[in-house]
């Protein structure tokens, strides 16, 4: 069974829960309904073997409602096959963990809440894992600036604003095309 | 090559038996320090490829007596922040460094030390000269071994023209010429 035919099946089994299966590039991806998202997981590794969690990230599409979606890519060793399962998640919603479904969403997870800030229930450690803890922010949100935020923990950690403008290596992004972007553009004409 | 400067040129009168040297305490002392520099290397990134490089054979950094990496700090004089100092990892580079005896030394090797490099970042801090004093920047990314000996022999330099005698011994000094 490929990965297209495996997608169909889940889409058979769980109905409505499937909201949408994509395929793009030979990739195929289901999006799920964050309630059904870890049941579905469990079946994907349990009935389809699917015996390697790859990934598991998040993404942040600030102004939209709901503003999180989390990503879980698998695969499989005895099949070859490739899977991507997205489910959105509102703010302040917590995420089932699938840390007892694969024991390596364990560290995944963690760095899902250090840099995006989503909750995972029944996760065994739920604690920072780059930052320190006591880290008021998390970084990867759309809403926090690159050159970071003061902050400052004494004895444990500390941060300050990293310079942005005209360095040698900042681009403008969102502005204009990519030879304008780029910082030589800025340079004044000699 | 580096010609020495003129406060350690010592007089040296091969009449007398035995060798006798004369030279200024400070000179003296410069002498036996520069030429024995203790290296802690702090390896953070791919500096630290480069000043593993520059310790081996084929760039040989005990030609200019700076072979020892010490990797207790306890042990050493100059301290080699070679790579990207995040915050997380920060607060342990200074620890390292409040663990190193007087006189001590650092440098900061590469874009990275020196000002964040390229990791205009919340994550990076924006040179290790924020928190520790720094005695010699290198330039590159990474720099190339020769680059990290010219910092060497610029240390050196730096090194000769310090009152070392005189400074740490004000109170000795005061005492017996009172």
């Amino acid at each position: 069974m490929n990965a297209a035919q495996m997608a169909d099946a889940l889409k058979q089994k769980f109905g409505d829960a499937v909201l949408e299966t994509k395929e793009f590039r030979g990739e195929h991806t289901l999006v799920v309904k964050l309630a059904s998202a870890k049941p579905l997981l469990a079946y994907c590794r349990d009935e389809l073997n699917f015996d390697y969690l790859v990934d598991v990230s998040s993404l942040d599409y600030m102004g939209k409602e709901p503003r999180f979606e989390m990503v879980y890519e698998l695969y499989g060793y005895g099949h070859l096959q490739h899977l991507r399962v997205r489910a959105a998640v509102a703010e302040d919603v917590e995420v089932p963990t699938v840390s007892d479904i694969w024991p390596t969403a364990n560290w995944h997870e963690r760095e899902v809440y250090d840099m995006m800030g989503i909750k995972f229930s029944g996760h065994p450690d739920m604690r920072r894992i780059l930052m320190w803890e006591g880290y008021p922010y998390f970084p990867l949100r759309k809403d926090f600036p690159l050159e970071g935020k003061p902050s400052d923990m004494p004895d444990v950690g500390f941060t300050k604003t990293a310079p942005m403008a005209d360095g040698p290596f900042v681009t403008s992004a969102g502005t204009g095309d990519t030879v304008t972007r780029e910082p030589r553009s800025r340079r004044p004409a000699e | 090559m580096v010609a020495p400067a003129d406060s350690t040129v010592a007089a040296y009168d091969s009449k007398v038996e035995g060798n006798i040297i004369f030279t200024k305490m400070d000179a003296a002392i410069n002498w036996m320090r520069k030429n024995s520099m203790w290296p802690m290397p702090m390896g953070l990134a791919c500096c630290a490829i480069e000043m593993m490089a520059a310790a081996c054979s084929r760039y040989d950094l005990s030609r200019f007596g700076a072979e020892v990496m010490r990797f207790s700090p306890r042990q050493a004089d100059v301290m080699i922040v070679a790579g990207t100092v995040t915050y997380k990892m920060a607060l342990a580079v200074k620890r390292v460094w409040d663990q190193m005896p007087e006189p001590k030394w650092c440098i900061a090797m590469g874009a990275c030390a020196s000002s964040g490099g390229m990791y205009r970042s919340y994550a990076v801090l924006q040179g290790i000269d924020n928190l520790i004093p720094v005695d010699v920047y290198i330039s590159g990314c990474p720099p190339r071994p020769e680059a990290l000996l010219e910092g060497m022999m610029r240390l050196q330099r730096k090194i000769e023209t310090e009152h070392s005698f005189t400074e740490q011994k004000k109170e000795l000094i005061a005492e017996l010429t009172a």
